[in-house]
């Protein structure tokens, strides 16, 4: 059971990811296009995202791991994705009044709207990865399962997104949708992570 | 994905070459082949015309053709319904086109209006270098040539308070429509670059879902509008900002500008039925916005 949250979270986190990636670039077109280079600042802010929090989620797995903190980090990813709903507009209009070239706009408005929560979601692979792994020696098969499952999960959340979801909701219905997901995942985890901790003592 | 999408490419233009190979009666010649960012673009001539097109997904879209023998001609029956926009407002003097092809309308424009400033947004350098070598398109003091996104160039305009008297919205083709130039937002912008007479044609989609949600969206910036529809094929919207003028004064225009447009080939006893106001899409379909605008798949699900 404990497995089973820590595994849900990874591919969630990993769903999340992806459908926010996808649309972010529906987010940033009004203000600086859909050409080939506001893809490639959305992208490398994603990426740059991600790597930063592999070694965050890493480091942090290094003292007292546990589903509740893996649940916090879910938590937390979540509110980072709130100020895309509220802020996106102004900011990026403020943007795109001050940087005139599409690149760097697409640039820098990815990386304040998207950098903190793709970060923290990125801090949950290798955190989940942790709470999994007992021995070194199933090291390998537990990090190519968790893996398995959060990429699997990216794929989920980007076929869902760019092929259903934006036929029937707005964009920040979606976002809500994602957002509320989230939190109703962290708080269970953190709900059985308490209950788990409790019972074994 | 991307591998996918060139493969198919690949395959459209094989297919293609392979059709016209087995009519005996046209032969095709390929006269320039360019990838661009966004596209592969192909310059082929046939039947005394040539033509620039897309290959895109799984299929070939021509995008401009000019006859060989007289390139002034229209071709295409949608630009000869964009120009339908010279019936409300003979006299343009300062034109936005967005979206250039072989650039077969703005050179029109400035042939028949040569006082008038023409500028000209274009995505995709490749396109401007290909109308430049293989279409006539000539760039001058009259005619300037942006190459950036639409929806940026029309919000940057809109922000240092340009303004202009015919704006033509030409960026869709029917295999792919960007989907930020297909939303409530973004004709909020246009609307904000046209002088108080300007007025703004656009060729958009005459079949599938799409049909429905581009009038209301048209309809809930702009209000009332000329629908000029050839059913399955071509459909341009035409919109005055100081309203619709009646079909007599529409008429009036089109007899005093009679010897402008013959060079291209058309006249109003073709062009004046093509206009009509009668709504023939149903109302309540969901206006397109910068929150939901699935263009792509509403042209090609339903």
């Amino acid at each position: 059971m404990h497995r089973l949250f820590v595994f849900l979270i990874a591919g969630w986190s990993g769903f999340l990811v992806m459908a926010i990636e996808l649309l972010s670039g529906r987010i940033l077109a009004p203000n600086f296009g859909n050409s080939i280079y506001v893809w490639g600042g959305v992208i490398t802010v994603f990426m740059l995202a991600l790597s930063v929090g592999y070694l965050l989620g890493g480091r942090w797995s290094l003292r007292d791991p546990s589903l509740r903190r893996l649940a916090s980090l879910l938590i937390a990813g979540a509110v980072a994705v709130i100020p895309v709903i509220f802020l996106a507009d102004p900011l990026l209009d403020w943007l795109f009044d001050r940087i005139r070239d599409p690149r760097y706009g697409s640039l820098a408005s990815a990386a304040l709207l998207f950098f903190a929560p793709t970060a923290i979601a990125g801090m949950v692979s290798p955190y989940a990865v942790r709470l999994l792994v007992n021995e070194s020696r199933h090291s390998g098969h537990f990090a190519g399962l968790l893996y398995f499952v959060s990429t699997f999960g990216s794929a989920a959340g980007t076929i869902l997104t760019s092929f259903y979801l934006v036929l029937y909701f707005e964009i920040d219905q979606i976002l809500a949708g994602l957002i509320g997901v989230s939190l109703l995942l962290g708080l269970l985890a953190l709900v059985f992570g308490n209950f788990g901790n409790a019972s074994k003592q | 994905m991307r591998r996918s999408n060139r493969f198919n490419a690949l395959l459209a233009l094989f297919a293609s070459f392979a059709s016209f190979a087995t009519s005996p009666s046209t032969a095709m010649t390929v006269v320039h082949t360019e990838k661009s960012l966004y596209r592969n673009i192909v310059v082929y001539e046939e039947s005394g015309e040539r033509c620039m097109s897309f290959t895109r997904r799984n299929q070939t879209t021509r995008q401009t053709c000019q006859f060989l023998s007289d390139p002034n001609q229209f071709v295409f029956t949608y630009t000869r319904m964009m120009m339908g926009a010279l019936y409300l407002n003979p006299h343009p003097r300062k034109v936005l086109v967005i979206g250039l092809g072989g650039g077969v309308l703005p050179m029109a424009l400035a042939r028949m209006f040569p006082d008038a400033r023409i500028d000209i947004v274009e995505i995709d350098p490749a396109v401007v270098k290909v109308a430049q070598q293989f279409f006539g398109f000539n760039p001058s003091p009259q005619i300037q040539v942006f190459e950036e996104d639409g929806r940026v160039f029309v919000k940057r305009a809109g922000k240092s308070g340009r303004q202009y008297d015919l704006i033509m919205l030409d960026a869709f083709d029917h295999e792919y429509i960007p989907e930020h130039l297909l939303t409530q937002e973004f004709l909020f912008e246009v609307k904000a670059l046209l002088t108080p007479d300007g007025v703004l044609a656009a060729n958009t989609f005459s079949s599938s879902r799409l049909y429905h949600h581009e009038s209301t969206t048209y309809q809930a910036v702009f209000g009332s509008f000329y629908n000029l529809r050839i059913a399955l094929k071509n459909r341009i919207i035409l919109i005055k900002m100081d309203g619709l003028p009646p079909l007599d004064a529409v008429k009036a225009n089109a007899v005093a500008l009679e010897e402008k447009l013959k060079p291209l080939g058309f006249g109003g006893d073709w062009l004046l039925p093509l206009f009509s106001t009668e709504r023939d899409w149903d109302a309540k379909a969901r206006v397109l916005t910068d929150q939901y605008s699935p263009s792509n798949l509403l042209n090609t699900l339903f």
